[in-house]
Formats: C-alpha cells, sequence, structure tokens
C-alpha cells in the first residue's frame, strides 16, 4: 500500500573523506537582561561530511534553531557564540567561521553556506514579486547581469518543480505555502552554497505539500550534491531525508549516528523514548510510550545528566557529571556516539512497538 | 442522509450532523465550507474528522458545539435539532458538548489561577455549592487529567504551565460540567512528542472511565488512528467528507483516491520504510479554492484516477462501499473498492 509509481527506494548515503563543517564545543549563550546569561547550546562536537544530509532532531527549545543561527553566525545581538567552527571550502582554504567578518563573513553566509529560516515562508517581503526577491539576493553577492541571474533563477525554479514563467510575477501571497517554501530553497541555493541549513522546511505544510517539498529536497540534493543540515522536531522526516541524525536535549548533542543506527538502534533513553511516543502510519495499533515530565528549564539544568529526572534508566550516579559523547563500541556501524553512561542497558525492541 | 455513514450500533446517537452546510461571504464570492455533512458520534465513542488545512473541519465542530448555527441541515443532540431547543435546554446542550480549542494559551485567561478558571464554571452553574466544595472538585479533575498532586497546579497561572500542562487545564475545565461529548480540535497538534502520548491517553482514559464521547479533529492520520483506533474516522476535503468508515480501515485499507494519497505521503519514523513514501500518484499539488471550486469531483484536477467525462460531471455521492466503509468517488463506485496490495 505505501510503493508508488516514484520507484526504488532511496538510499542512505554515508560521509567520506575530510569533513566540510568541523565543529568543536561549540556554545551559545544568550543575555536575558539584568546581567543574566542562558545557555542554550552547551559544547556541541559535530562534523558535516561533503554531500551529507544531517538531521538535528529534539523538542522543543533544545537549541536547533540556536545551533543553525549560531553556526552562519546570524544570532541576535543579545546571543554569543564560542569554540571552534571549522569550514573546508571546496579549494582546501580552511576558512574559522568565528573569527569571520565584513566582507569575508557575508561571503560566507550565502556562497559557502545558506539558511532556510524557519517560518520564513510568511516572511516574504509582501510587496515584491518573487522576480525582486531573486534579483536582490543574486545583486547583494555577486556582479551578475539581470540576464545571468534570471536564468539562473528560472533554472533553480524548475529544480523545485515550479514553473518559473508563472511564479517569477507572482506576489509571495499568490503563492500557496508550498510554492514559497520551494521558492525559499530555490533562492538559498542562488549563490550555490555547499551547506544548505533548513530549519523546519515542512512544518505548517500540509502532508501533500510536505511531501512534495522533501521529494524536491531529496531531489535537488541528487543533483547539486550539496551537504545539509535538516532541522525537525519531527521524527518522521529525519528518517526520511537524514544520512545522519543527531539528538539534541537541553542544548547539547546526546546521541548522534546514521540513520538506521539511531532509528533502529538507539542507545540513548532519550532518542529512544522519542522513537517510541512516534505513532506509525502502518500496521496495527501501536505501543506507545511517553516519556515522563517535560524539558528542564535552561536556567536551572539538573545536575549531572540533565534528563536524569525523566529518565527511566537513571541511577544515583546519573546525577554526579554530565555524561560525555562517546563512541559506541559494542556494535558495528560507524560514528554511532551516545551520551549516557548506561547506554548498555537501552535497547529498541521494533517488534513490541 | 447516507445510510452509510450512520454507525451501526443500537446505540441512539449522542449527536448526529445531517446534511449539515456552512456558506460564509467573502471577498471572492460565497464559499461552502462545509456541504451537506453527514455525522454521528455514540456515547463514548471517538470520530475523527481529518483533513488538510482549509478542509472545513474547524467549521464543522463549531456546528456541532452550537456555536455557529449551519447554513442547512440539522444538528441534532439526543435526537433533537439544537436550533429548535428553548433557552435553558439550549443551556443544557451547551453545557453536555465541550469545545476544548487547539490553543490552550489563547483559551485560557491569563489573569486567572488554574484553580480560579476550574471553579467559576462550577460555581456559576450550581455543580457544586460553596468554595471549599468548588476547590475539593477543580483538585478532583486536575487529578483526572494528571496534574498531580493538585496543590501544585491549583495556585499557578497559565503561563507558569508548560503546554502540555495548559491543555490538561483545557481539558480539566472542559470535565467541569459533567459533559457526555467533547470536542477536541487539533487538542494535540501544538505539544511536544513526548508529552502528545500521554495527553491522549488521559484523553483516551476519560472516554473508558467517564463514558465521554469525543469528535477528535486532527490534520494527522497517525494521531487519529492512535487516539481512534476504536471508532470512526470520517475524511474531509474541501467541505467534503470524501471517505468514513472504521479507523482501522480508513488508515490500512482506504478507497478514495484522496485518502490513499495522504496515506501514500505521510513519512514513518522508520528510515527503510520511509524511503518508499512519494507523492507521485497526484498530477498536481495545488488545493483548489473554495470559491471556484472544480466541477464534479472537487479531487479530480489532483486526482490520478481522473476519467474525463466521469470525474468532472456530477459530484460524486458518499456510498458504500465495504462493511461500513463509504467513500464518495465515481471510480469506486463503479469498479469497487480495490483491495490493498499488502
Ligand atoms: N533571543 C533569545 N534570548 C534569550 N533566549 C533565547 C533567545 N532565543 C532563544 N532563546 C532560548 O534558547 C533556547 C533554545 O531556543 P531555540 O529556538 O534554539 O530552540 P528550538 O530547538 O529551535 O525550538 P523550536 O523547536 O521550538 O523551534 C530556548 O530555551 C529559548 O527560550
Ligand atoms: N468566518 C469565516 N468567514 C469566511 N470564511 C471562513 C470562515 N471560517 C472559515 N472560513 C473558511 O472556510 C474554510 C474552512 O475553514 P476551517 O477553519 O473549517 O478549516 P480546517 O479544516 O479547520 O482547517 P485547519 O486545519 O487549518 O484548522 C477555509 O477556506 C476558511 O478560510
Ligand atoms: S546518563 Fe543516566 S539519566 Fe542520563 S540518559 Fe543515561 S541513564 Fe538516563
Ligand atoms: S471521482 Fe474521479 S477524480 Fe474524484 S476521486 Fe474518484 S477517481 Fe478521482
Ligand atoms: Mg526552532
Ligand atoms: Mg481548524
Amino acid at each position: 500500500m505505501t510503493t508508488t509509481s516514484a520507484g526504488a527506494a532511496r538510499a542512505v548515503r554515508g560521509g567520506a573523506g575530510k569533513p566540510l563543517l568541523s565543529i568543536r564545543d561549540f556554545k551559545v549563550e544568550y543575555r536575558t537582561g539584568a546581567g543574566a546569561v542562558v545557555q542554550a547550546v552547551r559544547g556541541v562536537d559535530l562534523d558535516l561530511y561533503p554531500g551529507e544530509s544531517l538531521a538535528l532532531v529534539g523538542e522543543s527549545g533544545c537549541g536547533k534553531t540556536t545551533f543553525g543561527l549560531g553556526l552562519l553566525r546570524l544570532l541576535p545581538r543579545l546571543g554569543h557564540a564560542s569554540g571552534k567552527v571549522i569550514f573546508n571550502r571546496g579549494d582546501g582554504t580552511e576558512i574559522d567561521v568565528l573569527g569571520l567578518d565584513g566582507r569575508d563573513l557575508r561571503k560566507f553566509r550565502w556562497r559557502d553556506a545558506a539558511m532556510v529560516f524557519q517560518g520564513a515562508m510568511n516572511a516574504f517581503n509582501p510587496v515584491l514579486k518573487i522576480r525582486g526577491h531573486m534579483h536582490d539576493t543574486m545583486r547583494a553577492h555577486t556582479k551578475a547581469t539581470k540576464q545571468e541571474i534570471e536564468e539562473r533563477a528560472a533554472e533553480l525554479l524548475r529544480l523545485v518543480r515550479l514553473e518559473p514563467e508563472r511564479v517569477m510575477d507572482s506576489y509571495p501571497h499568490e503563492l500557496s505555502g508550498g510554492m514559497r517554501q520551494r521558492v525559499l530553497i530555490a533562492m538559498s541555493l542562488l549563490l550555490e552554497p555547499e551547506v544548505l541549513i533548513l530549519d523546519e522546511p515542512t512544518t505548517a505544510l500540509d502532508i501533500l505539500t510536505q511531501r512534495s517539498v522533501v521529494d524536491v529536497l531529496h531531489e535537488v540534493r541528487e543533483r547539486l550534491g550539496f551537504s545539509m543540515i535538516f532541522i525537525s522536531h519531527d521524527l518522521s522526516l529525519a528518517a526520511e531525508l537524514a544520512d545522519r541524525v543527531a539528538t539534541m536535549y537541553a542544548g547539547r548533542i546526546i546521541e548522534t549516528g546514521g540513520v538506521r543506527d539511531l532509528f533502529y538502534r538507539p542507545r540513548h533513553p532519550y532518542t529512544l523514548g522519542l522513537i517510541k511516543a512516534v505513532p506509525p502510519i502502518v500496521g496495527d495499533l501501536p505501543d506507545l510510550e511517553s516519556i515522563p515530565g517535560g524539558p528542564p528549564s535552561l536556567a536551572a539544568l539538573p545536575a549531572g545528566c540533565s534528563f536524569h529526572p525523566r529518565c527511566k534508566f537513571a541511577t544515583e550516579e546519573c546525577q554526579e557529571a554530565e555524561p560525555p559523547l562517546i563512541p559506541i563500541t559494542d556494535e558495528p556501524g560507524d560514528g554511532h556516539e551516545v551520551a549516557c553512561i548506561h547506554s548498555g542497558d537501552v535497547h529498541l525492541d521494533r517488534s513490541a512497538s | 442522509m447516507s445510510a452509510a455513514a450512520v454507525p451501526e450500533a443500537v446505540a441512539r446517537p449522542l449527536m448526529t450532523l445531517s446534511g449539515v452546510s456552512q456558506v460564509f461571504d467573502t471577498k471572492a464570492g460565497p464559499i461552502r465550507a462545509v456541504d451537506h455533512a453527514n455525522l454521528s458520534v455514540n456515547p463514548g465513542e471517538v470520530l475523527c474528522l481529518v483533513g488538510e488545512s482549509g478542509s472545513g473541519k474547524t467549521t464543522a465542530a463549531r456546528m456541532a458545539a452550537g456555536l455557529t448555527r449551519p447554513s442547512g441541515g440539522e444538528v441534532k443532540y439526543d435526537g433533537t435539532d439544537i436550533w429548535s431547543l428553548n433557552k435553558k435546554d439550549f443551556s443544557t446542550f451547551r453545557r453536555s458538548v465541550q469545545y476544548v480549542h487547539q490553543d490552550p494559551y489563547a483559551s485560557l485567561n491569563p489573569t486567572r489561577t488554574i484553580q480560579q478558571t476550574l471553579t467559576a464554571p462550577l460555581l456559576k452553574h450550581g455543580v457544586v455549592k460553596g468554595a471549599k466544595a468548588a476547590a475539593d472538585r477543580a483538585a478532583e479533575l486536575l487529578t483526572k487529567v494528571d496534574l498531580t498532586p493538585p496543590e501544585n497546579y491549583l495556585p499557578k497561572y497559565p503561563h507558569q504551565l508548560s503546554g502540555g500542562q495548559r491543555q490538561r487545564v483545557a481539558v480539566a475545565r472542559a470535565l467541569t460540567l459533567d459533559p457526555k461529548l467533547i470536542i477536541a480540535d487539533e487538542s494535540t497538534s501544538m505539544l511536544d512528542v513526548s508529552i502528545r502520548i500521554s495527553v491522549l491517553a488521559m484523553l483516551g482514559r476519560l472516554r473508558d472511565e467517564l463514558g465521554v464521547g469525543f469528535l477528535f479533529i486532527t490534520h494527522d492520520l497517525a494521531i487519529a488512528k492512535y487516539f481512534g483506533w476504536r471508532g470512526k474516522t470520517a475524511v474531509m476535503y474541501l467541505g467534503r467528507i470524501v471517505e468514513f468508515g472504521p479507523t482501522p480501515k480508513i488508515i490500512n485499507a482506504p478507497t478514495h483516491p484522496y485518502t490513499r494519497a495522504l496515506i501514500e505521503a505521510i513519512p514513518e519514523p522508520d528510515p527503510d520504510l520511509t524511503r518508499t513514501k512519494s507523492a507521485g500518484s497526484l498530477r498536481s499539488l495545488e488545493i483548489p479554492s473554495l470559491a471556484n471550486l472544480p466541477s464534479g469531483c472537487a479531487f479530480h484536477p489532483r486526482c490520478g484516477r481522473f476519467e474525463p467525462g466521469l470525474c468532472d460531471g456530477e459530484v460524486p455521492e458518499l456510498v458504500g462501499v465495504r462493511a461500513g466503509q463509504s467513500a464518495a468517488c465515481h471510480v469506486v463506485a463503479r469498479d469497487g473498492a480495490e483491495e490493498p496490495e499488502r
């Protein structure tokens, strides 16, 4: 029932070679007035490989958007990023992203890495036609001629399955939500970035529209081969779009691994809990479980493992120190890492769920 | 009324919508947000109403709750047209049928504590006498929605609670007047995955223990499946019910091309399985405007099984295709329901 005319199933790709983005001890703080500070991202280590699609999943408020904004140096004024972010440009140059400023920073932002913001499909300039948006973006960053811009925009719009003749002359409000989201994806690709960060690109879209955006993303990535960081609270979308998944909780990555490792063999109680809470659509009535309680406040994190008040595997030891993210060695597979001292006890039984 | 849309149970339906329509005047002209819908809910039963944004779910729910009067058709509660009731009986009806809003933040008064929110309707309608009895009852209701111990929550304001806790308070408030039917409009859509299932489990317990019926509205078929498995599901498209039946049938053996497209499109939390899905069978992604509906079957410009002449002529009626299951599709009516391919 679930197979369609699309043909063969899409494969999971593996990362290889030197990372495109290498992120170490990455932190983001927000000043919240009266000298108070909250740490929204608390020391993330992560590599993104060429051509790879990495999904960042986790519940509301865990720091996903903050992480994306911080990487591209787009934080609001009261936000501050620290740590090390190295971008390895295709030509062999190494860029220290947190040290960039001025022209170099602008160049990095669109030509090396671009971001489609959460909710941005409602943030177009309402009095500017799509043509105007395309020209503004290209002119701000290149010396392309009008003709070149027209051609490039049309090419990308076709790639996201829109008709350039119709869309270029439309105002944003004349397009449906799904069309606007696809225009944004096309715009973000105008300058051929090597990394595209998409923040909740299908949230608030209807299911058939969401499906078309997902299919378009598969296609353009196949054609253009960029790397992607895909931010979503929707685990099913991560299962669909990611080669690798990183689960975030309270500002940290608590598990990361290949998409099949993470979904079939999760080893962190939080990832396991999330997977067990998502109802599948095929099959009989599933046995679902919720995770008790809610995410902690960043201003008052529990001592030790910040998940311990909600964790059914927790012991007293869990309150002593925050477990580091370390590789799992008792299983085959590459790059599966988990931050839990009892990960050996955590197993997903798919037949029972 | 289409025979197939009436549940076969012997119990008298708690609520019936018979051929109800709602027409709105808009700048683009009049639109039929709901067009001749037939639905019924039995006591203690779950009826899920699913469909994409703008399909008319909220409009139908508001008519069922007596919040708006239909432009045509009848809304019956306990066998009587609610718009023929006198003032006193209408207010009894309004107490028996409670509407829980999608966004509890918007529906809870921010200047009232949870205790005030819960005791006000109790005292106003004389359900209990005196502040002490009202406070006790409020505590009892919080326990029912798993906000324990209640003393921790009674003195709080909505902004001091999490989204899941606020939604539980909204449900507790709906329970103050002992409703027979709860209309839950996207009640769990704004909640995080880890919390959503526990709120649904709590609602399920109310259904089982208190015998409350549910009109459960969601755009998420996986949630409808989970909550409404033992009940029925109606699928709406552009104001019309296009498929209706027992929930397991709608999910695992849909017959209408629109329902099938929806089910095929939903990603699964399983990497191997979900990568076999696609919207490949749809001819168009554009949702037509209600102000300018396609002729005949409104799904025809998008439908992969469209047959010119057949589909763009008459509007298809909802007719029985299998035991308890009905669909509004000319091709399914002619060829019968194909068995699902698995
Ligand atoms: N400008 C800001 N000032 C202070 N705190 C902020 C600011 N922006 C975000 N935060 C806080 O940082 C934390 C992480 O927020 P963020 O938006 O990154 O989460 P998210 O994972 O993207 O959530 P969602 O799924 O809801 O989009 C939250 O606790 C949030 O309240
Ligand atoms: N008061 C109104 N005046 C004019 N049009 C309305 C009114 N209320 C709803 N509509 C229109 O009726 C149609 C159905 O709306 P409705 O809110 O019932 O859809 P829905 O299925 O609940 O959608 P959603 O999933 O977005 O909540 C929409 O096209 C909407 O714009
Ligand atoms: S370290 Fe302890 S509390 Fe944290 S996830 Fe592992 S078992 Fe649970
Ligand atoms: S009536 Fe025709 S167009 Fe409509 S759903 Fe059936 S096959 Fe498709
Ligand atoms: Mg976010
Ligand atoms: Mg609605």
